[in-house]
């Protein structure tokens, strides 16, 4: 039956990290952008929420919960409307816990499942991006070739999350055209991590380069083994994600923007008295709702299994274009001022601008 | 729950609806557009006879999708099909159970009967409150006086069969508080049409001048209370009515915007297919051809406007306030449907401007959805008022 209500459990949840974004994320998100460090005791207390661990079976060391897309993406858009850098990072070892738990053999559930349920922030990362204007996530340049019980990659990725501190890897490469995962251990041969990238947002999520010269990978490390895994899937889910992170920021640039604009006075009266702002703000609002829906449509379609490529990269594609035309929105509403550091939307716009590249930076 | 799956019954419905749209809608669309003024006699006996199987302006998801496969048929013969329409809509919004029983009951038998709205006057469309039109008070009657233009199943409604729900002024000194809406039946003397207008679209869809000569009718038949109240200007009854209306109505309006976007959208994407032209989703940005982009776009925006749709005809269903949702729906539908056809007449080049094909008429068509129930602009600018918390005059 059509509705538009969060399940009791699900307000709950939102309610929950509606508080953290709040509370915890909007305290120190500035300084985080420009140190470019987030400390580590926001992860750890975000990790206690069990928001990754949540789906994991209890036998694993999870709490046996369902892995919601729908749920994903309540959370997704509370964080991201804190902060998206802070957000990416507390979400960043889903990328390689969700397609295991979705996807992987028997045997790397149980290898590496309950890693992701230790009461400390366990960084792991995924790797697909590559560094080229061209990029194409369906035609990776990235190589996996078997040779003897191995596998052989080769290629070059960028925007690798955490990937210094992260004991996993998942790594994306084309087999015989065929894109897979690989899981890939801290410190494997041929694993060559690049310097910290410099970005112009999510500044205080360390991003890196990362190389593969003849990496390799035990047979059995390829996620879900013999059967290999539904790269579609993954990429959809993804976009699910990035989409419910896109309203989150959206709905933060709109909020301020339409706070100070009720605040800030010219000839007398508020800006916001002004129909030119006035209708900008009525635009933001209507249109971080429409993605807001949208994403919840794809994400319902995910958990349902059905297939949901159309779905999610259209959404995917809406929420890109409507994130940086709010972002946008609030620097222009605040006028000179939306320009300077002392205002949050400069940084909302850099980090709005971000959701076209960020292909597979995170998942629900 | 949050939850987009239609039960059996409604997918029966609305597949019902859609092979409706295909049979009856399609087959005579272009001829009464071709016809305006002509009356479709035939067709709106058949949709009387089928009327049971559903009100056409039910208020609840289902019965917005299904205005949406009916106007994916034809928009303008949506709009002359019998049915309690806007009208309806006013006094099951507005009106107490002796209204509802004494103007509703009639559309469930008898002859085919259409229920109508006047609003507009010649000097005032979105400026509501700016209304003319009096309603004077003479013992157990009200004596109207006015001209309302732009009354969509006008000539229907006051010349064959039904009711017109007119607003007027009972205390022009009162402005806002002053305006009310009444019920006058088809017949009553004093109420006639003067024209019928030619339009740019949905020309099957009769569009009327409609006059009132001291136009006499019974005290009961006013919606809600007759009191005028001068106290709160900005929120007065009588308008809180009328907008109440809007609410209801708004996302109706939005589910018909759709259905003319998808109409052309299908058309569009049906002709690439034929030419071997696929959208391939999930390409990155840099290797969709422009046609594939504007496809995209032209989808994602009929998607947002249906789930704004949605969600204000769901909440109407819960009874939740949604004056802000109906009006970001109406405002994000009326827009989606005007760029989508007009987009979709540029793609196709001579098959879009062509009247060979009903793609010209369609962009006529959805035109309208941008306009009445309110602009886009007053849809917007009441949804800026909701969400910046201003009273009309901290915000003009």
């Amino acid at each position: 039956m059509i509705s538009f209500t969060p399940s009791e459990e699900q307000q709950m949840i939102l309610n929950t990290i509606k508080q953290f974004a709040t509370d915890e994320i909007r305290e120190i998100y500035r300084e985080c952008e420009e140190s470019g460090e987030i400390p580590d005791d926001i992860v750890n207390t975000a990790w206690e929420l069990g928001l990754i661990a949540t789906g994991i079976p209890e036998d694993l060391g999870g709490l046996g919960g369902e892995q919601s897309a729908v749920t994903g993406s309540l959370i997704a858009e509370e964080l991201a409307w804190g902060d998206l850098a802070i957000a990416m990072k507390i979400l960043c070892p889903a990328l390689v816990a969700f397609p295991i738990l979705e996807m992987g053999t028997e045997e790397q559930k149980r290898k590496y499942l309950p890693a992701f349920c230790d009461e400390k922030y366990k960084a792991a990362t995924a790797a697909l991006i590559e560094p080229r204007f061209n990029f194409d996530p369906l035609a990776l340049s990235t190589t996996a070739k078997v040779d003897g019980s191995d596998y052989v990659l080769n290629g070059e990725k960028c925007y690798v999350q955490l990937a210094a501190e992260a004991d996993l890897l998942l790594v994306y490469a084309a087999e015989n055209g065929s894109n897979q995962g690989f899981i890939i251990e801290k410190g494997a041969s041929g694993l060559e991590i690049g310097e910290r990238e410099k970005n112009m947002g999510i500044k205080a999520l360390p991003t890196y380069e990362l190389t593969l010269k003849d990496c390799r990978v035990p047979k059995e490390n390829r996620l879900g083994g013999e059967a290999g895994c539904d790269f579609n899937r993954i990429l959809n889910r993804s976009r699910v994600a990035l989409s419910a992170m896109a309203v989150g920021v959206g709905r933060a640039a709109f909020e301020y923007s339409r706070d100070y604009a009720i605040d800030r006075h010219a000839f007398g009266e508020p800006i916001a008295s002004r129909q030119a702002i006035a209708f900008m703000i009525a635009e933001m609002a209507m249109e971080v709702d429409a993605t807001r829906l949208m994403t919840w449509e794809a994400a319902w379609k995910l958990d349902r299994k059905e297939e949901a490529t159309k779905d999610s990269s259209l959404v995917k594609m809406y929420a890109d274009d409507m994130v940086l035309k709010v972002t946008d929105g609030g620097v222009q509403i605040l006028g000179g001022h939306g320009y300077i550091r002392e205002h949050p939307v400069e940084l909302w716009l850099r980090n709005g601008r971000g959701f076209v590249t960020f292909d597979g930076m995170a998942i629900v | 729950m949050i939850d987009f799956e239609l039960s059996p019954e409604e997918q029966a419905i609305l597949e019902q609806a859609h092979e409706d749209a295909v049979k009856l809608y399609r087959p005579i669309a272009r001829y009464y557009d071709e016809h305006e003024h002509e009356s479709p006699d035939e067709f709106i006996d058949t949709m009387w006879a089928k009327r049971g199987e559903g009100a056409l302006f039910g208020l609840g998801v289902t019965a917005a999708l299904r205005i949406e496969e009916t106007c994916w048929g034809d928009a303008g013969l949506m709009l002359v099909s019998p049915g309690p329409g806007l009208g309806g809509a006013a006094v099951m919004a507005t009106g107490t159970a002796d209204q509802h029983k004494r103007f509703l009951t009639r559309f469930n038998e008898g002859e085919p009967k259409w229920g109508a709205m006047a609003m507009t006057e010649p000097s005032c469309g979105s400026d509501t409150a700016a209304i003319q039109t009096t309603a004077v008070q003479d013992g157990n009657e009200w004596v109207l006086n006015g001209e309302k233009i732009f009354v969509t199943w006008g000539k229907r409604a006051v010349e064959q069969a039904g009711i017109v729900i007119v607003w007027a002024t009972v205390d022009k000194s009162a402005g806002r508080a002053g305006m009310k809406s009444f019920v006058v039946e088809c017949g009553t003397p004093g109420m006639k049409v003067e024209k019928l207008e030619h339009k740019l679209g949905i020309k099957a869809s009769d569009t009327a001048t409609v006059v009132f000569e001291d136009c006499r009718i019974p005290f009961e038949n006013i919606l809600g209370s007759p009191e005028v109240r001068k106290l709160d200007k900005t929120k007065t009854e009588g308008f809180k009515k009328a907008m109440a209306t809007f609410d209801a109505t708004r996302p109706i309006v939005a589910a018909m915007a759709l259905g003319v976007g998808r109409a052309a959208l299908d058309f569009v994407k049906e002709t690439l297919e034929k030419d071997g032209i696929e959208i391939r989703y999930g390409l990155p940005r840099n290797k969709l051809t422009s046609i594939e982009r504007d496809v995209m776009d032209m989808e994602a925006n009929y998607k947002a406007a249906k789930m704004l749709m949605m969600r204000a005809t769901w909440m109407m269903s819960q009874l939740l306030p949604n004056s802000i949702e109906s009006s970001m729906a109406k405002a994000k539908a009326g827009l989606a449907v005007t760029k989508i056809t007009q987009k979709a007449v540029e793609l196709m080049g001579p098959l879009g401007y062509s009247r060979k094909y009903l793609l010209e008429k369609w962009m006529r068509d959805g035109k309208i959805n941008d306009l009445f129930e309110g602009t886009g602009q007053i849809n917007m600018l009441v949804v800026a008022r909701r969400v910046l918390g201003f009273s009309r005059d901290q915000l003009k």
